[in-house]
């Protein structure tokens, strides 16, 4: 071989190294996670650990469904005589209150942040935006301490509203970030076609800009809900033992319980499942709705 | 002016208005009602009583507060300076054409994306300072066993760590975007000058993708300031209160403690010194280049 193909050569297998320094810790810790849940608690506990699941199991996962403490808390729904109507399985309750919460925030946010990202972007209304960007900026916590005096004061803890309304904090500014960004994007000619025809505005959004604005709002809509489900410290603060979202549920699992790791894996694998397979089919738009807009919850 | 003058860009204020709403509901709503409680002496259930500016004297001498000023301001310097340069690295790997590039970006980001609870719980049992599988790594090539979270003069770089890999990606996918919007000319006429890939690099490419670098840094800032989720599961603050950074102090007073006032104190301090840092780093960005 040449000197400059040797180089060549060199480059290349220096590059795909660094490639792969870069990219292989994202991946070991989910195959950990993926070990830890499929390997008995005798193979868990081995040291030095076993990586290969010697018998691969779905016992922890059958256990995070039916037997394990994070399941067999039943959370019960008791009338004003204190009889019980409702016994769910917790795993069922977690997850039903996981999806309540992020569907109704992120759909609340597309209800208005699509408008209003069509809003901003044509009347050019920045210190609106810049007023949403400070919201990204700021601690969710911030939110929470008046939040949660104001929530008591209505009497609402206890129930998924509260958790509803705060997760309105993250979806909201994602939604107007994005959909601002989508609708400046967007050539004018069609509606000022339209306007001009005597369209009113409100037609000109909802027949014109709206379908072309479909792709965005397909970003938004994936981007909020990422964020509103990966939501913890909303849920530490204002769920009680029956509205708890999934990652809290996950948390206290840790906190409060004797735990083997296996059963926990399942669950922290069952948890974050539903985002991983999203962000597996859906890597473009999220690729391009995080460049434009730089946005994260929380 | 015509279709787009200034009386016709006001009729679009209605649809504003539902949006509107909700941010002062969730967003304007909750800054004003800190203000007031940060000049109140109010633990829950307790009574409101009005006390000037008690709690933000409160802080000025609270060594706890200032321990945990401390401690956030370490660890953003280090949660920014590694994520910054692996992501910068990363993004200049990215930008170049390899196979499997797609999936492997994707793989990539998954950090980012996932359930910041769920990926916690699994570095925290690879922390184990016994079965974890770390410090059979660590043994393995031979270095010293770590005590991870378990010491107090770990925690936090063992925090950053994890903070490195959950944030790399974002700084990443920004500087990528800066990448892919460069011209081609000057990179022609450099290498017809006879310059190398490197000197390519200094002297056009990060001039030139300064602004996203500079875009990146700001988040990046921000977000380690106001980092939570991992510090919340994996150290809970400790040992002691090794880890116990502004965001988790907050916390603990609104809380645990019940003492609304002062953290609302807290809250507006936190405030104050996430717009200074963010102004300083716009300003540094006018600055250079």
């Amino acid at each position: 071989m040449r000197p400059h193909q040797i180089r060549r050569l060199l480059g290349n297998i220096g590059f795909g190294f660094s490639v792969f320094a870069l990219v292989s810790p994202a991946i070991l810790v989910f195959l950990w996670m993926l070990s830890l849940s499929f390997k008995n608690e005798l193979d868990n506990t081995a040291f030095p650990p076993v990586f290969i699941p010697t018998n691969p199991t779905w016992a922890n996962f059958i256990d995070v469904f039916e037997k394990n403490d994070f399941v067999t808390l039943f959370w019960e729904d008791f009338d004003a005589f204190g009889r019980t109507w409702f016994t769910y399985p917790a795993i069922g309750g977690y997850l039903y209150n996981s999806i309540v919460v992020s569907f109704s925030a992120t759909g609340l946010a597309l209800l208005v942040g699509v408008p209003a990202g069509f809003g901003v972007a044509k009347s050019k209304a920045h210190k609106v935006a810049a007023l949403i960007m400070i919201a990204r900026v700021t601690p969710g916590l911030s939110y929470l301490v008046p939040l949660f005096l104001l929530f008591q004061w209505l009497g609402m803890i206890g129930s998924l509203l509260p958790l509803v309304i705060t997760h309105l904090v993250i979806t909201v500014p994602i939604v107007v970030w994005v959909m601002i960004g989508f609708f400046e994007g967007l050539p004018n000619e069609l509606e000022e076609a339209a306007l001009v025809d005597g369209a009113t505005i409100w037609q000109a959004f909802r027949y014109i800009a709206l379908p072309l604005a479909r792709p965005g709002i397909v970003v938004a809509l994936i981007l909020a809900f990422i964020f509103s489900w990966n939501n913890f410290i909303f849920g530490v603060v204002l769920a009680g033992r029956e509205t708890r979202t999934l990652p809290v549920a996950v948390y206290n699992v840790l906190t409060f319980e004797q735990v083997s790791w296996g059963p926990l894996a399942a669950a922290a694998l069952l948890v974050t499942l539903p985002v991983l397979l999203l962000t597996l089919l859906m890597q473009k738009e999220i690729v391009a709705g995080l460049t434009a807009g730089g946005v994260k919850g929380g | 002016m015509g279709l787009r003058g200034r009386n016709y860009a006001r009729q679009y204020w209605p649809f504003l208005v539902p949006a509107g709403v909700i941010v002062f509901a969730v967003i304007v709503f909750p800054w004003i009602f800190t203000l007031y409680m940060s000049v109140q002496e109010w633990h829950v259930g307790g009574k409101i009583t009005f006390n000037g500016l008690a709690n933000y004297q409160r802080l000025l001498t609270d060594e706890r507060f200032l321990w945990s000023v401390v401690r956030t301001l370490y660890f953003t310097a280090l949660a920014v300076f590694f994520p910054m340069l692996l992501g910068i690295a990363a993004a200049v790997c990215f930008h170049r054409k390899f196979p499997l590039r797609g999936l492997a970006r994707t793989l990539f980001i998954l950090p980012m994306m996932a359930t910041p609870v769920a990926v916690a719980l699994v570095w925290t049992m690879m922390f184990h300072p016994q079965l974890g599988v770390l410090n059979y790594l660590l043994s393995v090539v031979g270095l010293p066993m770590s005590a991870w979270v378990y010491a107090p003069n770990t925690v936090i770089p063992t925090l950053v760590m994890v903070e490195t890999w959950q944030w790399t990606p974002l700084v990443m996918l920004i500087v990528l975007g800066g990448l892919a919007s460069l011209p081609v000319d000057p990179y022609e006429a450099a290498r017809i000058d006879g310059a190398s890939g490197w000197d390519a690099f200094i002297h056009i490419t990060l001039p030139l993708v300064w602004p996203h670098i500079m875009v990146a840094l700001v988040i990046r800032t921000i977000d380690a300031l106001k980092s939570l989720d991992i510090i919340f599961v994996i150290s809970g603050g400790g040992p002691g209160t090794a880890s116990e950074t502004m965001n988790y102090l907050l916390y603990l007073e609104a809380f645990s403690f019940y003492d609304m006032g002062y953290a609302s104190a807290i809250v507006v301090i936190f405030f104050v010194i996430i717009l200074l840092i963010s102004l300083l780093l716009f300003g540094a960005r006018r600055q250079a280049y």
